[in-house]
């Protein structure tokens, strides 16, 4: 439980980064952890509350607070205060399969949800995650789990994303032979190809993948599935089939223009970038480059950000991110209680970055992009942007133009971060599953399809979301369906 | 007997009664008819100790025994034409016969054929003339035809002892032949007496009707040497003539707590009995005990029993109230031997008790090892012993004294006629311990731990062999999950025991699903509710008064109770139940003659029948256990170690319980003792249900195992040796804990007493395995508890499918844990609670209520019922919300628990709602008076009294709408409160009126309450304190609580409230929040039913409390029958409360259970918080109220009908139980009969009314004392006064309090009093009162004593010593906070228990003097009793120790004996002159003269702490620092040294 009182002795203190300085030559991640003492002090802190917000994962007004994965965060802060590195890790995979991964990308709503939030800084709850979890790997203590009973079963996982391999994970842990197909030439989805290498290393990926398929997980790279004949192929082959291929049809920005070139969408530009990093260290020239250009960011999220960080690291003339929100409030508003998910401006390392570099935040506020200019080439140029005020209309508060504050900034490279849609269709279609108003599978009970023997789980079930509900829904659905395939044998074996 | 049948929750086991006593002898055996007069007269002067029922002419009973009246009974045969033979030629019969003339004659029939089958003939039936003009209309319905049968003594039996033996056994006889007899079922037959000595009238009388209904009582002739006399107060109305005493040996006062596991043991010893008298007729009188009697009337049976067996009569009592022995310094060496031989024979029969006893020629009294019951006794210059509750029942002449004295804890003392003299305890028990060499038989057989060898290599190999599957860490954590472990089980149960010796606490209450309404699988400990002692009888306190506890347990074949020998004690002692791995092998390899020790499999398989496996593997075990019994084995050990894969342990508890209760029916339970291995032992909770239920010792092997793990890992910070050393220990402590919440002393009695009950166990189940156990909602059958069994075993096969990590899962028990055990108060609800009050929107309201109202959260019985629609109504119909509020109350949380600003916010809500806030236990600062300025007041209109009567003053008192006692809190029922000296902030102490950085203890008991009638003292007590407030008693809910109830308002309380088990505390242990005390739901309908079926229900309001929650909650128990309210965890929360359970830690974040001053700015709550809240629940309560058709609570309350049972929406658990009793309408048997008898709720009209203008208070002392009110004039005059004559000047203090809250000027008042005072005299008086007693005083002298004087002076034609004679009864100056007092004589137990202030001088006192004690001073000029300032945490003592006996006296856990320094000596002069100037005291007028010589044999007592803190405050008042801020710096200095030393 931390130390009690510790919160009254000890203040917050978070894991070090290197400076900006030094961290923009190069795409390594910035990240320091704290030194094993100073990180048991941050744990000291924890107040082992009684009703833990942190750990809830409790949905208000459509926003998460607390770890969706309910992790046991008291219960391990506790043995990260009294330096019990394994037990620590021991409980941390009680619940979470890749605590590497939310330790170094999530936005911690555990955090946003800690007690000691209300009237204090929180737990530094993700930095204490990463911390075990790296100390469990520096020190030996995650081992691939020999001999798993095996059920005999074989379950087929599409989409290697964390959805995915928390799916395959845990359906391998239950003991079924599982097989994961990922369309693109590296495992991982977003966590590869979406997230930059500066905030996750990706030998971090490769270090579980290598796990997993030492328990026996098998992963197939350049596979997608999108007609009938392979998805019935697959549906003889396999006990059950879990979609997790995301939701990953980009947002348009719909204005004039659009069809100029060195126009991309965020995730293309920054898993080129990456791509290109881990074949050639950069040397292909395959990335799409924002050295000496103006680069304008549609979007002020945390992809937006991602884009921000590379194009500064890439040597850009200047960076500029559109929002269309208005800048949150540096505390809670009133109508945004603890343990809400706090609606409060910060600036992330790569608006910090941009900052250093070019001394001042690249967010443009109440902004919105109007129309794209190009030259004669068709390439970009600039682009319109004016103000825009929240006004109630009909349809509920819409973005108003405000007359007078139209303006044109130069613009080399325009990266659309509007976030996704949805899901894409055709895998879904080739297994005929039936979709509802939103685009998402439709079906009566969680993680389940239309389709009795296919499942799905992560961004593809729920929509755009988080990293930590990814993982979450993957265990989740990995239990629902053993479950379904443990009543199936049962029955079957009754109808013998 | 009068059978009562069954209906709703009421049981008649449940009854308890309480009274006062009176036994009277000649010394020399003269008889006289004055003897009988005084007898009566003693009985008539304790009427206020009886109770009356619904009708004030209707008593609970009184009744008196004296020798046969030969001289009249001659007379009367010769009426008849009879001669009778000379006195103790015949017998006498007193019979209760059934109303009927042919029922009556049949029954004389049948009692004349058995006397003649038994060579005895009835000489003639006398009817008994009675006059019942005078008797109450119940008593009347149910009186008996009374008749007497005199039997001549056949010349075969010789007269005396034999004759009266015979007797004996034609009465067993006879009753056995009626019973079976089906003419008389449901009729009355109860013999009152049938002896050649005794006679025993009585009757469902009060005491002052006695006389006037037996009309022999008058006659002249009728005489006697002896008396016992005794009135009754009983918990409920229910007619019973036969239950009135005395029996047919004894009178009793008080309560045997350890009833169930005693008659259990007797029943069991039946078959093992041998008495060379009795010879062949011992069949003939079996079963020893009736027991559908009450606790009195079965220890009756026994004494009866022993005695006719051959015992003595003091050794049969001595038997029964055993004195302490174990760790008692102040016996002789032969004695405790004695007393060690005489353990092995049988456990002791616990309980507070007060016994009068007599055999018709020998009379005597025996007092409990704790002393908790009074007996007074008066030795007179004519050979008279007068004993009783109470001095002054007796007009008795100063001059005619010869010694005044009270009956010691544990002591005896006999009348015998035939050596002419009184028999001291020292010399009867010094008497009985010579007898035998009991030292030697000890030394020779009794067998002891460490004298058992190591088990040989060979046996230790297999033992090896027999754990090795349990070798490496990971099948250990299979095994735990296999049991049933949680990761809590480790880290919050265990590993604290294991690091501190002591169960850790915990805070906040229980909100967890009972076990049956729970989807998780449950242990099956979890399903039982342990016991606890409220009202009837107390608690103790085991800790402090560890001399009376005793901890040591018997293992082996017991002997023969009836006749001495050596073999009995041929038994193996254990020093506590719990065994460590050496022990246990020790035991399991013993090799000593006579031992046969045999290790029993308690597994069943996995893949077993799911309907009978468990059932087939209990029945088997049964009878291998007993076969095995049969042929020598005499330890039994019950192994639950899991050998192969398919094993699935029993539970523990099922496992020794079914044994232990198969073993009883088989008649063999004697021969041979149970020893658990058990796995699934985590908690106090589990050992001490295993120990409750028949096991002997517990080997805990599993959690040891889980030790020494953490010992390997450095998970604790000692070896895994000491470890588990501690562990052991804190599960010993916890037991001990637990029986002494119910009153239990030994470990020896507590074995097999089944105080618990079952909630949500099957009656299948609860017959055959826990037979007797209450159990009343019905619940799980065998096979659903297999089914647990294996769910747990499932899942760890399944964990271990999974491949998950190694780590045992979170519980969420405590803390909650998504996923895991449900929480009411989960993240979400607190969310939505806390936004709805902040935004004072009623939707988000809903969206919380809804969560409970329609069923998502399912944890509490409410959560089971759903409304029958009435015919509904317009909301607007309903009664405002602002009215229903005004029923509404806050919990009581003390000032100390939590902050200022959270106790000031609570209390300006409720008064801006016209509800009411509670003070708590700590008082409450006087400047909370005045009024805010914008009206507000943070006046608490509720003020508690607790034990600890921390602040209770008159002034307190007087600021009181309504004054709670509390006897129980729902978290801890049973248990008082140690407030750490670190959180006794200076503000805190202030209000306390103690010490800064001084711990406060609260006792278990409140001192002054040790059964119904002392509570109905304290009640009278508080009404004359303040004669406008509400009184109110606080119970818990608990089997029996509605009687309890019954009893309180008969008791005269203007309200109950009934406290459901799951409320918050402050800290407590664990095992304590979660497992003792019932859902409220129980308690309440429970009331409601007994107070109905008692016609007493509109005497008194009903208050339910609880996590009420929601308008529904609020709904449901208005329905069950409360019509106010009271919340404490949701106002909290509506302040801000996260439900952090870091009340003990004083860490809340939110400010509120905090006294630290960063934290309490952090307090955000605000008092409209707290005003939507109640307005959001009275506007949902409208809601239901509407749509049952109500338009006032009042209308609504106790309408159970409209509630069913939802058996459909619930989890396969919850289906099982059936709430049929919960929802049973009431019976109302005085309908029609008695007016308002059937009302539901509280009628104004019915209200009891206490008689104060009949006090001498207002009789006298108020108008004469007028005019000095008025205009501060002096006055002094004198009066005369009596025992009956209770709380003496606390009416004049209440006047004087109220026009001077800060008192008058010192002896303004002065009041000389001549006589026995009675009860409480000078409670809470107030500053400027002087009352000066001349004669002597009973219990609670002095009682909250607040500023003003008294004084007891020993009459000076007295022909005693002063100082060598007890002067004032036990418990005085109980919560004295100022004033001073003079007692001229010895004073009795616990003098100035929790005095927190006044200055008191005494010339000796009995045992557990100045306990607790915080503050004041107390001079004792003679000698102190044992355990002398126990728990005493501040104040100063100076006891003149001339013998130099005070150090082993004292009880040295927080006090120092030291040498007085100069200025001590200057403060005792300065007392003593005083003491002689008021009191005249020779003693006093000696030390004086000589006291420079005498000065030194002085020692002053003060508690380190206290003296600690007095130290340094001095010194910084020496820099010229203010007092206050003195205290306060020291203040910081000691709490500052204190960090770090853990937790209290």
């Amino acid at each position: 439980m931390g130390k009690t009182g510790g919160f009254l002795e000890y203040g917050r203190k978070d894991h070090g980064v290197r400076v900006p300085g030094e961290r923009l030559s190069d795409f390594d991640e910035f990240v320091l952890r704290l030194p094993e003492e100073e990180q048991k002090i941050q744990a000291a802190r924890c107040m082992n509350c009684g009703t833990a917000f942190c750990q809830t994962g409790m949905l208000i007004d459509g926003k998460v607070s607390g770890c969706p994965l309910h992790n046991l965060i008291p219960e391990w802060n506790d043995l990260v205060f009294r330096g019990k590195w394994k037990e620590a890790y021991d409980r941390l995979s009680l619940t979470n399969p890749f605590p590497e991964f939310t330790g170094r990308v999530c936005p911690a709503p555990c955090e946003a949800g800690c007690n000691l939030g209300l009237g204090d800084d929180p737990t530094s709850i993700k930095d204490d995650e990463l911390q075990i979890i790296e100390k469990a790997f520096d020190n030996g203590f995650v081992k691939p789990m020999n001999n798993l009973s095996r059920s005999g079963r074989r379950v087929l996982v599409i989409g290697g994303g964390p959805a995915g391999l928390a799916a395959a994970h845990s359906l391998n842990r239950l003991g079924n032979k599982v097989t994961v197909y990922e369309r693109s030439d590296r495992m991982g989805g977003l966590l590869m190809y979406g997230i930059p290498n500066m905030k996750l290393d990706k030998s971090v990926i490769s270090r579980r993948l290598d796990l997993m398929a030492a328990e026996g997980v098998e992963f197939v790279c350049n596979k997608s599935v999108t007609t009938i004949k392979e998805a019935q192929e697959i549906l003889s082959q396999y006990d059950a089939v879990v979609l997790c291929c995301g939701s990953t049809d980009p947002r348009n920005l719909n204005v004039q223009g659009r069809e100029a070139s060195e126009v991309y969408y965020a995730v293309d530009y920054l898993g080129r970038n990456t791509k290109s990093l881990l074949d050639s260290k950069l040397t292909d020239g395959k990335a799409v480059s924002a050295k000496g250009k103006h680069v304008v960011i549609v979007g002020g999220g945390d992809t937006g950000t991602d884009c921000a960080a590379t194009a500064t690291r890439q040597g850009a003339l200047s960076v500029t991110q559109i929002e269309i929100m208005d800048c949150p409030p540096s505390d809670r508003a009133a109508n945004n209680p603890w343990p809400q998910w706090p609606m409060t401006y910060k600036q992330d390392y790569g608006q910090q970055e941009v900052d250093y570099k070019f001394g001042a935040d690249p967010r443009r506020w109440l902004t919105t992009v109007t129309k794209i200019n190009k030259d004669d080439s068709g390439k970009v140029i600039s682009v319109d942007i004016v103000k825009v005020k929240w006004e109630k209309t009909d349809k509920g508060f819409a973005p108003v133009p405000v007359k007078g504050s139209e303006e044109t900034i130069p613009c080399g490279l325009l990266l659309i971060a509007m976030g996704f849609t949805g899901p894409q269709t055709p895998v879904m279609d080739a297994f005929s599953v039936e979709r509802n108003s939103r685009g998402l599978p439709a079906a009566d009970k969680l993680y389940h399809t239309s389709n009795p023997k296919v499942f799905t789980a992560g961004d593809q079930r729920r929509g755009q979301s988080l990293v930590v509900w990814a993982i979450a829904e993957g265990v989740e659905c990995a239990y629902e369906v053993n479950l379904c395939l443990e009543k199936q044998k049962q029955q079957s074996a009754k109808i013998d | 007997m009068n059978q009562t049948k069954e209906h709703g929750l009421y049981r008649e086991a449940f009854e308890h009664d309480a009274c006062g006593i009176g036994a009277l002898a000649q010394i020399k055996g003269i008889k006289s008819h004055q003897m009988l007069q005084d007898a009566l007269s003693v009985l008539v002067n304790m009427e206020h100790r009886g109770g009356k029922g619904l009708e004030s002419n209707t008593g609970d009973g009184a009744g008196i025994l004296f020798q046969i009246p030969h001289r009249f009974f001659r007379q009367e045969a010769q009426r008849q034409g009879q001669l009778l033979p000379d006195n103790g030629e015949y017998g006498v019969a007193m019979l209760f016969l059934p109303k009927s003339l042919e029922k009556t004659e049949a029954a004389k029939k049948v009692f004349e054929k058995v006397c003649r089958e038994n060579g005895m003939s009835v000489l003639f039936w006398r009817a008994v003339p009675v006059d019942p003009a005078g008797l109450g209309f119940t008593a009347k319905e149910t009186m008996p035809t009374i008749f007497q049968a005199f039997i001549l003594r056949p010349g075969s039996v010789s007269k005396g002892d034999a004759f009266e033996r015979k007797l004996f056994v034609t009465r067993r006889l006879i009753e056995k032949r009626i019973k079976n007899d089906k003419t008389f079922t449901g009729e009355i037959f109860y013999v009152s007496s049938m002896s050649c000595r005794t006679i025993v009238y009585k009757g469902m009388l009060l005491a002052s009707q006695l006389s006037s209904f037996y009309l022999d009582l008058r006659q002249a002739k009728v005489e006697t040497s002896l008396a016992l006399v005794h009135s009754r107060f009983s918990t409920n109305t229910n007619p019973s003539w036969e239950r009135a005493h005395p029996n047919r040996y004894m009178i009793h006062n008080g309560e045997i707590n350890t009833l169930r596991g005693n008659v259990n043991w007797m029943t069991a010893r039946e078959s093992n009995l041998y008495s060379s008298v009795l010879g062949e007729d011992l069949e003939k009188v079996l079963p020893i005990m009736d027991q559908s009697g009450s606790d009195s009337a079965i220890l009756d049976n026994v004494l009866e029993f022993l005695t006719m067996s051959g015992r003595k009569l003091t050794r049969s009592a001595m038997m029964l109230l055993p004195e302490p022995w174990v760790h008692n310094t102040d016996i002789s060496e032969k004695l405790r031997a004695f007393l060690a031989y005489q353990s092995t024979l049988m456990e002791p029969w616990d309980g507070p008790a007060a016994i009068a006893f007599t055999n018709g020629i020998q009379t005597g009294a025996i007092l409990d090892r704790n002393g908790l019951r009074p007996a007074r006794y008066y030795v007179t210059k004519d050979d008279r012993l007068i004993l009783a509750s109470e001095v002054g029942v007796l007009d008795i002449d100063p001059s005619q004294i010869l010694q005044k004295g009270s009956l010691e804890p544990g002591k005896m003392i006999v009348v015998d006629p035939v050596q002419g003299r009184i028999l001291w305890n020292d010399i009867i028990k010094e008497g009985l311990a010579n007898e035998l060499p009991y030292r030697q038989w000890i030394d020779e057989e009794l067998v002891l731990m460490d004298q058992l060898e190591e088990p040989s290599a060979q046996v230790s190999h297999t033992l090896e062999n027999e754990e090795h599957d349990a070798k490496s860490e990971l099948n250990h954590l299979q095994q735990m999950r296999k049991f049933g472990y949680v990761f809590e089980d480790l880290t919050e149960v265990i590993r604290p025991m294991a690091e501190s010796g002591s169960e850790p606490l915990a805070s906040m209450g229980t909100d967890v699903p009972l076990a049956v309404l729970s989807s998780r699988p449950k242990a099956l400990f979890e399903y039982f509710k342990q016991l606890f002692a409220q009202v009837t009888n107390p608690p103790i306190d085991a800790l402090r008064e560890s001399i009376v506890t005793s901890t040591q347990v018997y293992l082996g074949s017991r002997g023969n109770i009836l006749e001495d020998s050596k073999k009995n004690c041929h038994l193996l002692r254990l020093k506590t139940p719990l065994l460590d791995r050496g022990e246990f092998r020790r035991i399991q390899g013993i090799r000593v003659r006579g031992f046969k020790a045999q290790v029993f499999r308690i597994v069943f398989d996995r893949d077993a029948d799911p309907e009978k496996g468990l059932e087939e593997a209990l029945d088997k075990l049964n009878e291998k256990v007993l076969a095995a019994v049969k042929n020598q084995t005499n330890i039994i050990i019950l192994s639950d170690r899991i050998q192969s894969a398919g094993d699935v342990p029993i539970p523990s508890l099922l496992a020794a319980a079914s044994v232990h209760h198969h073993l009883i029916r088989s008649g063999v339970r004697t021969r041979g003792d149970i020893i658990v291995e058990a796995g699934d032992v985590r908690g106090v909770h589990h050992a001490a249900m295993l120990m409750g239920y028949g096991t002997t010792a517990i080997y805990p092997y599993l959690a040891h195992t889980a030790i020494e793990e953490m010992a390997k890992k450095g998970d604790i910070s000692c070896p895994a040796e000491e470890g588990i050393k501690k562990y052991n220990k804190a599960l010993v402590h916890g037991i001990v804990k637990v029986m002494s919440k119910m009153g239990i002393s030994t470990i020896h009695s507590y074995a097999g007493s089944q105080n618990f009950e079952a909630l949500g166990i099957d009656l299948s189940v609860i017959d055959k395995y826990f037979t007797n156990t209450v159990s009343r909602i019905g619940g799980l059958k065998i096979a659903d508890i297999q089914r647990e069994a294996v769910a747990k075993f499932d899942m760890a096969l399944q964990a271990e499918k999974e491949n998950i990590p190694p780590a045992l899962e979170s519980g969420g028990e405590t803390q909650y844990r998504t996923g895991k055990e449900e929480h009411l108060y989960d993240p979400m609800s607190i969310y939505l609670l806390q936004q709805s009050v902040r935004s004072g929107n009623y939707k988000t309201f809903k969206e919380y209520s809804s969560r409970f109202n329609e069923g998502k959260i399912r944890a509490t019985i409410r959560s089971c019922f759903d409304f029958v629609n009435g015919k509904s109504i317009p909301v607007d119909e309903v009664e405002p919300a602002s009215e229903i509020v005004k029923r509404f109350k806050t919990g009581a949380m003390s000032y100390g628990s939590i902050s200022k600003e959270a106790h000031e916010t609570l209390a300006i809500a409720m008064n801006r709602l016209g509800g009411k806030s509670n003070t708590g236990e700590g008082g409450e600062d006087v400047s909370r008076e005045r009024l805010e300025s914008n009206g507000d007041s943070k006046l608490s209109a509720i003020k508690q009294v607790a034990s600890g009567r921390f602040g209770v003053t008159s002034r307190y008192l007087n600021s009181a709408c309504e004054i709670q006692i509390k006897i129980a809190q729902g978290a801890k029922p049973g248990e008082g409160g140690h407030l750490p000296g670190r959180k006794v902030y200076p503000w805190i102490a202030k209000t306390r009126q103690s010490t800064p950085g001084v711990g406060l203890i609260s006792p278990p008991p409140h001192h002054d309450i040790y059964s119904i009638e002392d509570l109905a003292e304290l009640i009278y007590d508080l009404k004359n304190a303040n004669d406008r407030a509400v009184i109110t008693v606080k119970l818990v809910a608990e089997a029996g609580v509605g009687t309890v109830a019954a009893g309180v308002a008969k008791g005269g309380a203007d309200l109950i409230l009934i406290s459901g088990h799951d409320g918050g505390t402050g800290a407590a242990p664990g095992s304590s929040i979660r497992n003792t005390g019932l859902p409220l739901e129980l308690g309440l309908a429970e009331t409601q039913q007994t107070l109905m079926r008692n016609g007493l229900r509109s005497r008194v309001r009903i208050e339910a409390d609880g996590k009420l929650m929601t308008g529904k909650d609020v709904a449901v128990a208005c329905l069950l029958g409360a019509e106010e309210f009271g919340f404490a965890t949701a106002p909290l929360i509506s302040l801000g409360c996260l439900m952090m359970r870091a009340c003990e830690k004083d860490t809340c974040p939110v400010g509120i259970a905090t006294q630290n001053e960063t934290l309490r700015a952090k307090f955000k709550g605000d008092p409209s918080h707290v005003v939507n809240f109640m307005m959001f629940v009275a506007e949902e309560m409208r809601e239901y109220m509407a749509r049952l058709g109500f338009r006032t609570v009042e209308e609504m309350c106790g309408h159970v009908e409209f509630l069913r049972q939802d058996r459909e929406n619930v989890n396969w658990k919850a289906r099982t139980i059936d709430l049929s009793s919960v929802l049973a309408m009431p019976e109302k048997p005085y309908e029609g009969i008695i007016a308002g008898s059937e009302i539901m709720h509280f009628a104004p009209e019915m209200a009891s009314h206490c008689d104060l203008n009949s006090t001498l208070d207002k009789s006298l002392f108020l108008p004469l004392c007028d005019h000095v009110i008025e205009n501060l004039t002096a006055v002094h005059f004198s009066a005369d006064v009596s025992n009956v004559d209770r709380a003496l000047g606390t009416i004049l203090g209440s006047r004087i309090t109220r026009k001077y809250p800060d008192g008058l000027p010192e002896e303004l008042i002065c009041i000389d009093l001549r006589g026995s005072g009675g009860q409480s005299l000078g409670a809470f008086l107030p500053k400027g009162i002087r009352l000066t007693l001349t004669g002597d005083a009973n219990d609670y002298f002095g009682k909250g004593l607040s500023g003003g004087q008294l004084a007891v002076i020993t009459p000076a034609e007295s022909g005693f010593i002063a100082s060598e004679n007890i002067i004032i009864g036990n418990v005085a100056f109980y919560g004295a906070t100022s004033g001073k007092a003079f007692i001229n004589g010895f004073a009795g137990q616990r003098f100035a228990v929790r005095n927190s202030g006044a200055n008191l001088v005494v010339e000796g006192m009995g045992n557990h003097g100045c306990e607790y004690m915080t503050g004041g001073i107390v001079v004792c000029l003679g000698p102190v009793g044992v355990n002398f300032a126990c728990g005493m945490s501040g104040g100063t003592a100076y006891v003149y120790d001339p013998n130099d006996m005070l150090g082993s006296r004292l009880n040295h856990e927080l006090v120092d004996m030291t040498q007085l320094a100069l200025h001590d000596y200057s403060l005792l002069k300065l007392m003593l002159e005083e003491h002689i100037d008021i009191t005249r005291s020779p003693l006093g007028i000696r030390l004086m003269y000589s006291f420079d010589k005498e000065k030194t044999h002085f020692k002053k007592v003060i508690p380190f702490g206290y003296r600690k803190i007095k130290v340094l405050a001095a010194e910084q008042e020496k820099n010229g620092i203010s007092h206050a801020e003195a205290i306060s710096i020291a203040f910081k200095m000691v709490t500052r040294d204190n960090q770090g030393k853990g937790n209290e």
